[in-house]
């Protein structure tokens, strides 16, 4: 495993140790903590935390990780159901609520999701779950017919005994099979005989999705409900100073003022008198001490550190050393990258039911374990006492990992005393984001007389997510930050990459694929700057200095391959290309670009060649690698957050624009043959994609382009 | 008090007739397909039909939907059996899933304008925004729904 991954999740692991113990290796078929029924299918009997099965063989399995369209909600149960030999059209999905039960069992003790790990942290776990539900099935149906177990077969949850021609469905031997011992180490399908495991099933949550009925935060109802919007300090660090709470009182359908961290919540029979009140408090804020912060102060104080020591990162010889006596050679570019918002489609929602005696949080949520542990910090009651449901999420990207807007709800409902679902506005989402960090990095490399890589010099300035997230100490690397920059594979002999923490004021959060993202384009561009500086072809000079690195070599080939990269292209097109490994895959990209007569960027094509080891279900990988290129496109292009007088200058689409269709190129994926373990796809395919654009740009018009957004230097998407 | 007709279904709501339609299906009526993405007509994920034509319902005040027929997500079709339904679940379209009953309002809207669109009308057209990137299989299976919609 990646250290990358490791660092972010072993921070993640340590603030959840502060919060208790909570046991590692619980049985996989003891029930969840209070043994409530798990499903809402009708006559299901439970057979453990995971599986309930009916009378009629349907299987209903607990997806652990929240459904925020990356896939897991089908995914997950692919996984379970092979290895149970389940009827795969007879198996339903459901959001597991919040429960020692859905921890990982290996790397992160949590129920939380994010880092591109549900597939890679549950696939073990699962297979051995539904394997060992498999194994206690057939040895109850062996044991009612007496028989020996190795005479029986199972196909489509269903037990048979071929010899005598008896069978017995998954739903007439749950009673009996979850009764019997757990057997440690079930045995496991070979990959040859998947029959869900590899296949592009279609999603389950694809049906609840197109007709409406698919619940997210922003609808969930609960009896003798009241809905609340809030306002909060537009300048980072601010408080409220005065509110006229007569005027919103007086409004109609207005139930009650509470007040949470540097705002204002309305609580109201509905959402637009809510958002109507909230306007009528005409709250007045003191600013606070970053009132003067703004982004051209944010830039200089970026590059300010540039001439600062940092914490290092990777020192491998002496790479200062070797760039200086080899500065006729030696390359240095400065790069930089703005803070950029999440703006998930569905604005920050939650709804919360605060009693005396119990806490009822229904919430869309990458961190149900988090959102647990705040309840029973906010309303001191003990955790068995307070329940989290997990809706869909409208988009994740990193945004729902965080619990602010949990934390007013809880407070809204325990102040007014009955359920309450908050809802923010898309003005207060995108100027309340927990933000992509703007960073700066000055990259340096030289080369010996053979063209080998002599040595590779980098400092990153940046705000650290760790210190923000997780109380990361001043004297402790983030590990997030520097991905990608410290994992340099093209074979320098002397690397030294540090560090320069800033913290700016601005709250900076996981933004999807982390570090990879800025850190991607600034040394893919950088390593094409300097194929370049030595005429060399960017994609053969990669090849070259990637030397005998297969993972990354066979994703750089089959993109450069299904690209046509050494094909004469047409008229005026240009290509660029990328390679980036992160969450422990394996991306490279191809971008096709022309630039238009008026000046603007058109991008025909985007081919992408993935290793993300075992492919669970292809059709989701596919167009998980496609979200992430338009995700990472819509950054690129356009996206950019600035600061003025200490607050967000942005506010909605239309200021903060997304990538429409008709602006989408062509985008294909071609996915590596792997028998690896599964590795994250949520993000991966983001990365390659900015750097891939921008190096068909520098080929195309001879310009480099250093710093993002593309629209900053004048590339207006056509 | 104003009087909706929505579904097919009348309603009468006791509602400030300058609040966006959008609310008044959501929080008076009860109907939450049709989705809040940013309150000012931008992103489309409130597209319903009004007279048969789309309209971004966060930005529309319910008094001026008085004497229209609106149809929401819901009232499609009874069973997720319109052909753009049809053709979304085919090509395994969502994701998040959040912005698709607007694609879907908005599609339904254009192929019953224009049964056989050219990609320049879909990219014309289909001006919603999805944070997911669904965009190249929306443009699919509005192929698709095109294709099979005189079959249904």
């Amino acid at each position: 495993m990646a250290t990358s991954t490791l660092n972010r999740r072993s921070f993640l692991l340590s603030a959840v140790a502060t919060t208790g113990a909570l046991t590692l290796g619980i049985s996989l078929t003891g029930c969840s903590e209070d043994q409530r029924p798990l499903s809402k299918n009708t006559e299901p009997q439970t057979f453990n935390a995971f599986i309930s099965i009916a009378s009629d063989d349907s299987v209903t399995i607990q997806v652990p990780c929240s459904e925020m369209g990356q896939g897991v909600f089908t995914a997950l149960p692919m996984i379970l159901a092979d290895e149970l030999d389940a009827d795969w059209e007879k198996v339903t999905a459901e959001t597991a609520s919040a429960d020692k039960a859905y921890h990982y069992k290996t790397g992160w003790d949590d129920q939380a999701t994010g880092g591109s790990y549900s597939i890679a942290g549950w696939y073990a776990a699962l297979r051995n779950v539904g394997a060992a539900a498999r194994e206690m099935l057939t040895d109850a149906a062996a044991e009612t017919w007496n028989v020996p177990a190795s005479e029986c077969v199972t196909n489509k949850a269903v037990v048979s005994h071929p010899m005598s021609g008896r069978s017995l469905g998954y739903g007439a031997l749950v009673a009996a099979a979850s009764k019997r011992t757990v057997p440690e180490n079930p045995k496991l399908k070979s990959a040859e005989d998947f029959q869900i495991i590899g296949h592009p099933k279609s999603r389950k949550d694809t049906t609840a999705k197109v007709d409406g009925s698919a619940i997210f935060g922003v609808d969930v109802k609960l009896p003798g409900m009241l809905i609340a919007t809030v306002k909060t300090s537009p300048t980072f660090g601010g408080m409220v100073k005065n509110y006229n709470e007569g005027a919103a009182l007086a409004m109609p359908g207005v139930r009650g003022i509470v007040p949470v961290p540097a705002g204002i919540a309305v609580v109201a029979d509905s959402y637009w008198q809510a958002h109507k009140a909230i306007d009528a408090l005409d709250i007045v804020f003191d600013s606070g001490s970053n009132a003067e912060q703004n982004s051209e102060k944010i830039s200089a104080e970026l590059h300010k550190g540039l001439s600062e020591e940092g914490l290092v990162a990777h020192e491998q010889g002496k790479a200062k050393e070797a760039i200086a006596a080899n500065d006729s050679n030696a390359v240095t570019a400065v790069y930089e990258v703005p803070y950029l918002a999440h703006a998930c489609m569905e604005p920050m929602a939650c709804t919360v039911d605060v009693r005396a005696d119990s806490c009822h949080i229904i919430a869309p949520t990458q961190a149900p374990g988090e959102v647990r542990r705040l309840a029973e910090k906010i309303t001191g009651l003990p955790l068995e006492k307070i329940k989290v449901d997990v809706t869909f999420l409208g988009g994740g990207f990193g945004r729902r990992f965080e619990v602010d807007f949990v934390e007013q709800a809880i407070l809204a409902s325990k102040a007014i005393g009955r359920p309450v679902k908050l809802i923010w506005s898309r003005e207060e989402d995108i100027a309340h984001d927990f933000y992509r960090p703007a960073s700066v990095v000055r990259l340096s490399a030289a080369f010996d007389k053979a063209g080998d890589g002599l040595a590779f010099d980098c400092r990153l300035v940046a705000p650290s997510i760790s210190q923000r997230a997780l109380n990361l100490p001043d004297s402790e690397l983030d590990g997030a930050a520097v991905e990608v920059l410290r994992e340099i594979p093209y074979g320098f002999a002397n690397t030294y990459v540090d560090y320069v923490r800033k913290d700016l004021g601005v709250p900076v959060g996981w933004w999807r694929s982390v570090g990879a993202s800025q850190n991607g384009f600034i040394r893919e561009s950088y390593i094409d700057e300097l194929a370049h500086s030595r005429g060399e072809d960017p994609y053969q000079f990669r090849r070259r200095l990637l030397g005998e690195d297969k993972r990354h070599l066979g994703v750089l080939e089959l993109a450069a391959e299904k690209a046509g990269w050494k094909n004469q292209l047409p008229e005026g097109h240009f290509h660029g290309i990328a390679v980036v490994m992160s969450f422990n895959s394996y991306v490279a990209e191809v971008a096709e670009i022309s630039i238009e007569k008026n000046g603007n960027l058109k991008i025909h094509k985007i081919t992408c060649a993935v290793d993300c080891g075992t492919v669970v279900n292809p059709s989701i990988v596919e167009a998980q690698v496609v979200s992430a290129v338009v995700y990472g496109l819509t950054a690129a292009a356009a996206g950019e957050i600035t600061i003025k007088g200490g607050a967000v200058e942005q506010s909605n689409f239309h200021d903060y624009p997304a990538l429409k269709l008709s602006e989408t190129p062509d985008i294909e994926v071609h996915l590596v043959k792997s028998t690896e373990p599964p590795t994250g796809i949520g993000e991966p395919g983001l990365p390659p994609l900015a750097p891939a654009v921008a190096n068909a740009i520098f080929a195309a018009t001879g310009k480099r382009i250093r710093s993002l957004p593309f629209s900053k230097n004048g590339m207006t998407l056509a | 008090m104003i009087s909706l007709r929505i579904n097919g279904n009348k309603y009468d709501v006791d509602v400030d007739p300058e609040t966006p339609l959008l609310w008044v299906i959501r929080d008076h009526i009860g109907f939450t397909g049709t989705k809040f993405g940013c309150g000012i007509g931008e992103c489309g994920a409130c597209t319903v039909h009004i007279d048969g034509e789309p309209v971004r319902s966060c930005s529309y005040q319910a008094g001026d939907a008085q004497g229209t027929a609106i149809t929401t997500i819901e009232g499609l079709s009874p069973d997720g059996s319109h052909p753009v339904q049809k053709a979304w679940v085919a090509e395994d379209v969502p994701q998040c899933g959040y912005c698709q009953s607007g694609m879907i309002m908005a599609t339904a809207a254009l192929l019953d304008e224009k049964p056989h669109p050219t990609d320049a009308d879909i990219d014309d057209s289909i001006t919603n925004i999805c944070r997911c990137g669904t965009y190249p299989r929306i443009r699919k299976a509005i192929h698709l729904a095109a294709n099979t919609k005189g079959e249904a």
